[in-house]
């Protein structure tokens, strides 16, 4: 598509020509994910991810059209209807186990290929565009799953609701009412259960939406690699069809491999019992926990516990947890290394594996404990440093890193040689924007 | 723009300089605008609680039954009410405080009715993220401060049901009520 050696769609069928005269459709399926689109030779399976993000939100889509055919989002009988569809819907129980695994599972890929995007840098120029659409994705997935863990109107659906719409209240001023409104009524009840069913339905709709311009927009420059070295000539690429839609089918097949196993041997390992118990406004479980994707998010909410200045602990805990995914928007901007991919940058990646995934993992953890100590003033701990690593480490780090050499090309990387590269001035290995610290 | 060119005669020109053209264009977006910020508000009122909901929202309870020490939990919109009626021994440790020192400094007189001070009527909602306290119920966990606890966050409250520990920043909410007569309360 974007590179002048991708081969050009040339129907041979009449009925095909005449289709691709008046709506051009198959051309535009061939330059996106045909062979009219050169892409890198040297992804790793890290770049299956993108694929398989696509195929859980065409999972999730069928399978809850399908849950919604059977379900009634009244708080009178939201529960029963789900237990309807558990026990006597013809394979009611498979379609909503599918569901609420996918939903996880959904997530298990979304998180790896936000960390791929991390140590890869992908989020640098040209592709910032790419980045920010996936932040706003992965936004709106946040919202579409809270909102359908509610449906099936158990406790833990009552009280997550009540929880998490009470974030809001922590607003000064105008935040009682907010909640208020959101919920339209005192407490989460019928009012609000049809909304969030309503917009259950829509939002991943609206994904779907997000996902088409983020393709749109990685096709501009086309997809990075692992070298985070630029396509210069054809030899750095090969067509996506077949050799990376073989690459991704090989990688779906895992995936359904391990997404089945779960499903049927393990359908509830990743749930909450109390989600069993009818929603009873009068009483709390004991132990209150969002679904796992959320807990690095819930361990910063919690990690506030001290008043700060004017500003209430409660208040803090949902600003941190709001700007500690909005701090990603800002993150081409904030990490100024020319240089993409973490192998080719020694500080960077020390800060990687040994600053931000442990303080990831402790969040992760804490999220789901209990709110006692020690994990209070771990996620503490954790909290400090992964903010301190976005704003303060990560500038820092590109200024003063010397990055290790990088490969002329692609080609030279994958072949140990490639012939274009005694063309090139070898004062200037690479492109211009990574000169400077390669060569220094 | 070429077709000012041709309709912006000066005969169409007022005498402030206005053209009869840039009239209409302000005036129907200005008039469009208008509706269009109209609509918005039915578009966002419709998500406030409804009629019925509101309706729903007042309560009776027959006190007489509850002795020193208990608590029962009424509904009041949908949320619990604790009302509990307090020991001496509670009373006077909520007397006891220095009301200087709390989160939200609140006596125990400013929380009861006046000739009723032993009667503590309060939402059973945590003023943190909005769970259900314990300490209502015979043999629940009263806190660190023998009056309510939440266990989602560790919220520890007294026996004025006032927040003296954890994350909730407001002491619990006395809702609005009134004694019709010495054994009946109306919430709401
Ligand atoms: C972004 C994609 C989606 C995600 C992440 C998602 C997530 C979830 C989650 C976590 C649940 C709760 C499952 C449970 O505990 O039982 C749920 C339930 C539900 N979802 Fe979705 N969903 C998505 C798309 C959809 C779509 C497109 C529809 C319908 C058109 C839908 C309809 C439903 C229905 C009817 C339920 C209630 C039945 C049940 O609880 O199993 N979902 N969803
Ligand atoms: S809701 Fe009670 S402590 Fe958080």
């Amino acid at each position: 598509m974007s590179f002048p050696w991708a081969k050009e769609y040339q129907p041979s069928h009449p009925t095909m020509r005449w289709l691709d005269e008046k709506l051009p459709l198959p051309r535009l399926v061939y330059n996106a994910i045909g062979a009219g689109y050169p892409v890198p030779r040297n992804l790793n399976y890290f770049w299956n991810f993108g694929v398989l993000a696509g195929f859980c939100l065409m999972l999730q889509i069928v399978t809850g059209i399908i849950l919604a055919m059977h379900y009634a989002p009244n708080a009178l009988v939201a529960f029963d209807s789900t237990e309807h569809i558990m026990r006597d819907v013809n394979w009611g129980w498979m379609m909503r186990y599918a569901h609420a695994n996918g939903a996880s599972a959904f997530f298990v890929v979304v998180y790896i290929h936000i960390f791929r995007g991390l140590f890869f840098s992908s989020y640098k120029a040209p592709r910032e565009m790419i980045w920010l659409l996936g932040v706003v994705i992965f936004l709106l997935m946040m919202a579409t799953a809270f909102m359908g863990y509610v449906l099936p109107w158990g406790q833990m659906s009552f009280w997550g609701a009540k929880v998490i719409t009470g974030l809001f209240s922590a607003i000064p001023l105008v935040g009682e009412p907010l909640q208020t409104w959101l919920l339209g009524g005192f407490a989460p009840d019928n009012a609000a259960l049809n909304r969030f069913f309503s917009l259950h339905y829509l939002l991943p709709f609206v994904i779907a939406g997000v996902v088409i311009l983020h393709i749109w927009a990685l096709h501009i420059p086309g997809s990075s690699n692992p070298t985070g070295v630029e396509v210069k000539t054809a030899a750095d690429t090969v067509p996506f069809h077949p050799y990376y839609t073989a690459k991704d089918g090989f990688g779906l097949g895992v995936f359904l491999i391990l997404y089945c196993a779960v499903l049927f041997f393990a359908p509830n390992a990743l749930g909450h019992p109390d989600n069993y118990i009818p929603a009873n406004p009068m009483s709390t479980p004991a132990h209150i926990v969002p679904e796992w994707y959320f807990w690095p998010f819930y361990a910063i909410l919690r990690a506030f516990t001290q008043d700060f200045l004017f500003i209430p602990a409660k208040l803090m805990g949902v600003i941190a947890m709001f700007a500690s995914i909005l701090v990603w928007f800002f993150l081409p901007w904030l990490d100024r290394s020319p240089v993409r991919s973490g192998i080719y940058r020694p500080l960077f990646r020390k800060f990687f594996w040994f600053g931000l995934i442990p303080a990831m993992a402790v969040l992760f953890y804490c999220g789901g404990a209990p709110a006692e100590e020690p994990f209070v003033m771990l996620s503490q701990i954790a909290s400090l440093y992964y903010f301190a690593h976005f704003l303060i480490i990560l500038p820092i780090v590109s200024a003063i890193e010397r990055p290790d050499p990088l490969p002329y090309s692609i080609t030279e990387k994958v072949l140990g040689e490639d012939e274009n590269s005694a063309l090139a001035p070898s004062a200037v290995p690479v492109e211009k924007s990574d000169a400077a610290p390669a060569a220094s | 723009m070429a077709e000012n060119a041709v309709t912006g005669t000066p005969e169409e020109m007022s005498g402030d300089g206005v053209r009869r053209r840039d009239f209409i264009n302000i005036a129907a977006v200005s008039a469009a605008g208008v509706g269009g910020v109209a609509v918005l508000v039915p578009l966002i009122s419709q998500m406030a609680p409804s009629a019925d909901v509101l309706a729903a929202s007042s309560t009776e309870v027959d006190i007489s039954s509850i002795q020193p020490g208990q608590a029962v939990k009424a509904v009041f919109r949908k949320q619990p009410v604790f009302i509990k009626h307090l020991t001496a021994k509670e009373i006077a440790a909520a007397d006891a405080v220095n009301v200087g020192s709390l989160r939200d400094p609140q006596s125990l007189d400013e929380r009861v009715k006046e000739g009723h001070r032993e009667w503590l009527i309060t939402m059973g909602v945590c003023t943190h993220l909005g769970c259900v306290p314990l300490g209502a119920g015979e043999g629940e966990n009263k806190g660190e401060y023998g009056g309510y606890f939440c266990p989602c966050h560790g919220s520890h409250y007294d026996t004025a049901g006032r927040i003296r520990k954890g994350p909730a920043p407001t002491n619990l909410e006395v809702p609005e009520y009134e004694f019709t007569s010495d054994t009946i309360v109306q919430i709401g």
